[in-house]
């Protein structure tokens, strides 16, 4: 117990990048260049994997979590033995299975029985001990009426059912799973959830990479978190997983931010010249707004009030991301060329569906226009914004009480709800549960 | 270097599986199966036969009239040989998979190659054996037939050795698959399969005390000293005379194998990033 079952230390990991002009290196240009055996260009490679060092105690189960690209899946090949380390050294104690590719090998003119023993010889079983799992395996993966099939005629469920069934059963030390329980329907997960568990039961090592953040929560012992190629933490799942997210939202909102502008920088000013444009608004004058919402995102309008800019706030603070519940405000900095005396201001949120999740205006609550001169502000305050989980778009626009479009901003800006809860749905009213003594919940 | 030939024995039963695999699904799906492992070269022999009988009649000294069948004891084993490394060149590639995302003995893969084509080439002897008591003038002599064993297994070994290396640089240098497709031409037209040995050894012009160029060039062509050997044991009545060019070949097979592997296994961690 006291040694650890993985141990890595100082390992960095350097892949070449593929620079346009190398993208298939020839015969011809090596010779040409004499780089048939030349070292790599330093400009060329990239640090996958940077100065990790990590030991991994026996019998626990590891999380792996970072974004696309940050190292995960490399580390894995690490552990795996599948690439070696540039620098550093990696020790396994044990027999390591990797579940990386699921039915990697199976070949798709044979039978699922033939692939399983063949898979079972590659990943290291004997002849006997494949024979004497497999029922087990077939059952496993519920495949019992299709295991004489060629594997070409099976879903890519079935296909990748099998190919686990077969990696779990190699009874490794070291299992190493790279985000394939996304394969399969709900109980075929339950089932490689159970299964994991019972490796675990059984002293078994995980390492597991996934961007299930829950299953990390929930089912691991341990969690690190790698961004570009390097550790950024280590420990208790929860701690890490909260790190992580708080992160990953930060991007988010600055992904989020940066797309707002783009697309407020592509459609610049109110006017008339683009003629799709002006056929919505002639559209949208006469007919209801049915039609209108089916417009692409677009910005138009004749004047003379103009919405020059669109903030979104939280608390005073300026976010494209929310939590369901939250306050959220919509700021528009507004002006007018003349005085007008003929003004509305309206909003409209759309859920990604494009159903108007909730629209009004000043003229629907009652706000009678008198005067607007100048530059002004109009904000729209959403004390508790009760939404489910999802990405959201707005529409602003100002026009008379006739309809006619001053400025018409169509789904140019976006925010994100977050919500711990994953209701369904749009709109969450506030609500609470009751039961009776009887009707219990642990 | 060693151990690692020491596991190459322990991946026997992996290998043995994926010859099996290869073989059973070749012939997947198609009506005849297993069969077209008879059938094809009994179709070869035939339109050599056709062609070089009726359409241009080959008359070289010692062959006669039986020149399909003198072509034929060359041309099987050229088969395994050239199909081989054209298959060996790509295995590494069209195994990326196993190589990328499992652990995977690398060198199986090119060996797989080789080994199936073997068991093709096993498969077409009988057709060989039943043309030659049909219609050579004389049958093999059990005592020549002895040879036959050691001919495959130096066969063996040198195509192993070219499959290693064609199969390790391929996935370096992807144009190695068209020029492989070219040479295995080229070699087969510089080796004597085509025409008895005898046509091109006495031609070129000889220096001092130097044998003719052809002899030069011939001799070191190690596929000549195959063709000859399965020609002389299986086609030509007499004593199989050519024996010491074989062990000598076999040395080199050897050698070239030991060397390949080598070279295999310095560039093995490559492999799952360039594939």
């Amino acid at each position: 117990m006291s040694d650890p079952a993985i141990t890595i230390r100082n390992v960095s990991k350097r892949y070449r990048r593929y620079a346009h002009r190398r993208q298939f290196s020839t015969l011809k240009s090596a010779l040409l260049t004499g780089s048939l055996t030349s070292a790599l260009n330093p400009d060329e490679v990239f640090l996958a994997v940077s100065e990790l060092s990590l030991a991994v105690p026996k019998g626990i189960s590891l999380g792996v979590i970072g974004r696309n690209g940050s190292g995960k899946s490399t580390l894995l090949k690490l552990i795996a033995g599948i690439t070696k380390p540039t620098t550093g050294t990696i020790k396994v104690a044990g027999r390591v299975s990797a579940l990386i590719e699921l039915g990697a090998g199976f070949h798709p003119e044979i039978s699922g029985r033939e692939n399983v023993f063949i898979n079972g010889v590659m990943l290291g079983l004997s002849k006997r001990e494949i024979t004497r799992r497999f029922d087990e395996i077939v059952e496993f993966a519920e495949l019992e009426e299709f295991i004489d099939a060629p594997v070409k005629t099976y879903s890519s469920g079935m296909y990748m059912r099998l190919g686990f069934a077969v990696a779990v059963n190699v009874n490794p030390d070291v299992l190493l799973v790279d985000e394939v329980l996304a394969v399969g329907d709900e109980g075929f997960s339950l089932k490689c959830l159970d299964k994991f568990s019972e490796f675990k039961r059984r002293g078994k090592t995980i390492v597991l990479v996934t961007h299930g953040l829950g299953m990390v929560e929930h089912f691991c012992d341990e969690a690190i978190w790698i961004d570009g190629g390097k550790l950024k933490s280590k420990g208790d799942p929860r701690r890490v997983v909260h790190s992580y997210t708080s992160d990953v939202q930060k991007r988010e909102e600055h992904v989020l931010s940066s797309a707002d502008q783009k697309l407020q920088a592509a459609v610049s000013g109110p006017t008339q010249s683009e003629p799709e444009h002006s056929a919505d608004q002639s559209v949208m004058r006469e007919s209801p707004p049915e039609d209108m919402f089916r417009a692409a995102q677009g910005r138009w309008g004749s004047g003379p009030v103009r919405i020059d800019r669109v903030v979104l706030e939280r608390n005073g603070k300026v976010t494209h991301i929310f939590q369901s519940g939250d306050q959220l405000a919509i700021k528009l900095s507004v002006s007018t060329e003349r005085p007008v005396k003929d003004f509305v201001f309206g909003i409209s949120i759309f859920n990604p569906d494009g159903i108007c999740c909730y629209g009004t205006n000043t003229d629907i609550e009652d706000f009678l226009p008198l005067e607007m001169i100048g530059e002004g502000q109009v904000v729209f305050v959403v004390e508790n914004l009760d939404l489910v989980e999802g990405t959201y778009k707005i529409d602003v626009a100002a026009h008379t009480r006739q309809g006619v479009q001053y400025d018409y901003h169509r789904l140019l800006y976006t925010f994100r709800v977050k919500s711990g809860i994953k209701d369904t749905g749009i709109f969450r009213p506030r609500h609470r549960w009751t039961f009776s003594p009887n009707v219990r919940f642990a | 270097m060693l151990s690692n030939l020491r596991t190459l024995l322990r991946h026997r039963t992996l290998i043995q599986t994926l010859v099996v695999r290869d073989l059973k699904a070749r012939y997947r799906g198609s009506i005849l199966g297993f069969f077209w492992s008879f059938a094809n070269p009994l179709l070869l022999l035939m339109v050599y036969t056709f062609v070089f009988s009726v359409v241009l009649p080959a008359r070289f000294p010692g062959v006669d009239e039986n020149y399909a069948l003198f072509l034929f004891c060359g041309l099987l084993p050229w088969i395994w040989l050239s199909s081989s490394l054209t298959e060996a060149a790509n295995s590494l590639l069209a195994g990326g998979n196993l190589i990328k995302k499992v652990l995977f003995p690398a060198e199986v893969l090119p060996i797989v190659a080789v080994a199936a084509n073997m068991v093709h080439f096993f498969l077409a002897l009988p057709i060989l054996f039943l043309a030659l008591l049909l219609f050579a003038s004389s049958t093999p002599a059990f005592s020549e037939l002895l040879w036959l064993p050691v001919v495959v297994l130096v066969q063996f070994v040198l195509t192993l050795g070219f499959a290693l290396i064609f199969a390790a640089m391929t996935v370096h240098f992807r144009d190695i698959k068209d020029i492989l497709a070219n040479l295995l031409t080229l070699w087969f037209f510089a080796t004597p399969i085509l025409y008895p040995t005898a046509l091109v050894s006495e031609r070129g012009p000889s220096i001092a005390n130097f044998p003719p160029l052809g002899k030069i060039l011939i001799d070191l062509n190690p596929f000549t000293h195959l063709a000859i050997s399965y020609q002389e044991i299986l086609f030509y009545d007499g004593p199989y005379g050519h024996w010491k060019w074989l062990l000598l070949l076999a040395g080199v097979s050897v050698v070239l194998f030991i060397g390949a592997y080598g070279l295999f296994d310095r560039l093995r961690d490559t492999f799952a990033e360039e594939v």
